[in-house]
């Protein structure tokens, strides 16, 4: 079993899964099936945003969908409005939503726990008023058209779904890299120090504040880079985009992936994604199906499936090392434990 | 080392605590005792900077960290453990430690996307400075075994180690023998002395008379948030008031 479980952990696992990735629009039996999926990777790329201040960090940020419409709204006006080719607006949509992060950050970070968690949602809901009531800028419920497409290099052209599939998954792995290169850090470290209590944080020489606006602004900065794909791909947006429901979603696929666990996030919104496609002829009964599944995965995984995998296989490695350690010399310091072959 | 002056907190219109002056030696063991809500955890919080006082204040070392930041005053040398210990418990015990390490480090995001040389080497020192506190507990034996699985003393231990990779001088300990059984007792009071052998400070918190009064070069008594009494063990133990307040409070603390 724990053979088996060592497959998933195996570093070469994630070029087969890259290689799925790669291969899905060759295997996928419509065009439809490739939208979707690139709408996932899209969302998992803010997932993994999410994840870094709420799963890694411990703040539960509720306004996190509202960044997503900023770099979303950002990308639209600055294309659509004012003429910018797509890569300079794409930048300065990662930008804006960094710059906006790094304010609210600032201000809402001094509340702690579920302070916070209601300021963030509070928030959220301003972003979402704003977008919807400040025509001058955001055209309001018209929502903005004619977006552009990501501009394509030689003989590639973005505003087609193959392509731009490809795209999404360029910058998912270059969202998953950065994550895990994170989590690994002495800077990630931190975060989960954070995670684990203010004051044993703070006891060990941690800058509170500073290093959890450092999260935020990750986290928002995540989020706009998606948003602006997101707005990129289906070239027409509106106020709905900025629904703090979406922000319910994201945290739903954290949940059922796994919060602070490096595939989670991927592994949640593929998952629920492509679930909740498969129970579309359900319609609105689907939630009867999906609800009680959340319910159950809950209760049974409260970790999510990715965090109750690792912490089972984290477990049984640390009981295999002892099994095979050799009778210890006195039981205090200086006692050797054989690695695991 | 320590020297605390006219310290007070208010709480609302409690006093948690009141007045209180008095000074530790270093590289001694110093021990605070008192009744449940005498206002113990409340002074280590003062002292670490998690909390303000109201007035008065603290020197370390001739220094002024009454107004300090928590982890300013951990920089200059402050290690901490709590009355509860919060590891993470679905990591290693070396997982746990590691971040012990990062406020002697200056590693920040660029690092991380670079993975600088800088990193790279910090990343190893924490990870050296986290073995070598390990060793120091006399847990080096666990350091793969996930938290979850450990006993409670060890994890009493473990919460010493993250205190001492922080390379401290002085160390709070809050009530490090809670919860653990008289042997064990023992071996905690050994470790304890071990620190002061090398050059630490130690302040601690307990309620176990007989482990304090073996170990503690200075015993300070708070009551109700005020200074009642402060000498060495068998001062206290001869002293009329510190009799009064633990006869005339609950029992269990003077167990
Ligand atoms: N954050 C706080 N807010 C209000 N009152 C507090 C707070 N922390 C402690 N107190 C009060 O201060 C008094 C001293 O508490 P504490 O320092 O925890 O006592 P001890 O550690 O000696 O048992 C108690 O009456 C407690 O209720
Ligand atoms: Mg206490």
């Amino acid at each position: 079993m724990r053979r088996f479980a060592s497959l998933f952990t195996h570093p070469a696992a994630r070029w087969v899964l890259l290689a799925l990735a790669l291969g899905f629009p060759f295997v996928a039996s419509s065009e439809y099936q490739v939208y979707v999926m690139a709408t996932a990777f899209i969302w998992a790329i803010a997932v993994y945003g999410l994840n870094i201040i709420t799963g890694y960090c411990g703040q539960l940020n509720l306004a996190h969908g509202g960044f997503f419409a900023v770099g979303a709204y950002a990308l639209a006006i600055l294309t659509s409005d004012h003429g910018w080719n797509f890569w300079p607006a794409f930048l300065a949509a990662g930008l804006v939503s960094a710059a906006l992060g790094a304010a609210v950050g600032v201000v809402s970070l001094r509340l702690k726990e579920h302070y916070f968690a209601i300021f963030t949602l509070c928030v959220g809901f301003i972003i979402y008023l704003l977008i919807d009531k400040w025509e001058a800028l955001t055209h309001g419920a018209i929502g903005i058209r004619g977006i552009a497409a990501p501009d394509g290099f030689g003989l590639v052209d973005f505003s087609q779904t193959r392509p731009f599939y490809y795209l999404a998954l360029g910058f998912l792995v270059l969202a998953i890299w950065f994550a895990g290169r994170l989590a690994s850090s002495l800077l990630g470290r931190t975060f989960m120090a954070i995670r684990n209590g203010d004051a044993l944080a703070q006891s060990l020489g941690i800058d509170l504040m500073r290093n959890k606006v450092l999260a935020f602004v990750l986290s928002t900065t995540y989020a706009g880079v998606a948003g602006a794909l997101y707005a990129s791909m289906i070239r027409f947006i509106g106020p709905e985009e900025a629904n703090p429901n979406h922000t319910f979603d994201m945290i739903t696929y954290l949940l059922i992936g796994g919060f602070g666990t490096l595939f989670g996030p991927l592994a949640g919104t593929v998952g629920v994604v492509w679930i909740t496609q498969s129970l579309q002829f359900l319609e609105d009964y689907r939630m009867v199906i999906f609800g009680p599944l959340i319910v159950v995965l809950v209760i049974f995984m409260p970790r999510g499936v990715v965090g109750t995998f690792l912490g089972w296989k984290l477990r049984k490695d640390a009981e295999a090392a002892r099994a095979d350690a050799r009778p210890g010399v006195d039981g205090m310091s200086g006692t050797e434990v054989k690695p695991h072959a | 080392m320590l020297k605390v002056e006219k310290l007070t907190k208010m709480f609302g219109g409690l006093a948690a605590v009141h007045d209180v002056s008095v000074e530790f030696e270093a590289r001694k063991i110093n021990a605070i005792i008192g009744p449940n809500g005498a206002g113990k955890s409340t002074f280590f919080n003062l002292i670490s900077g998690l909390r303000k006082p109201t007035s008065g204040r603290i020197l370390i070392d001739g220094h002024d960290v009454s107004r300090l930041r928590c982890d300013r005053v951990a920089r200059l040398g402050v290690g901490r453990t709590f009355q509860t210990t919060h590891l993470f418990e679905q990591a290693t015990v070396l997982d746990n430690l590691i971040v012990g390490h990062r406020l002697r480090t200056r590693s920040g995001l660029w690092d991380v996307l670079i993975n600088s040389s800088r990193l790279q080497r910090e990343e190893r020192e924490c990870r050296e400075k986290a073995r070598e506190a390990l060793d120091f507990v006399g847990l080096a034996h666990l350091e793969n075994r996930v938290v979850l699985d450990i006993s409670q003393e060890e994890r009493k231990r473990v919460a010493f180690a993250l205190a001492l990779a922080t390379e401290p001088k002085l160390v709070l300990l809050d009530e490090p023998a809670a919860g653990v059984n008289p042997e064990e007792t023992e071996g905690l009071a050994r470790l304890i002395r071990k620190m002061a052998e090398h050059g630490l400070t130690v302040c601690l918190i307990e309620h176990k008379m007989d482990m304090i009064m073996g170990l503690a070069d200075k015993i300070m008594v708070l009551n109700y948030g005020e200074k009642i009494a402060e000498g060495t063990p068998a001062e206290i133990k001869a002293n009329p008031a510190v009799i009064e307040a633990y006869l005339g409070s609950d029992h269990d603390a003077a167990a």
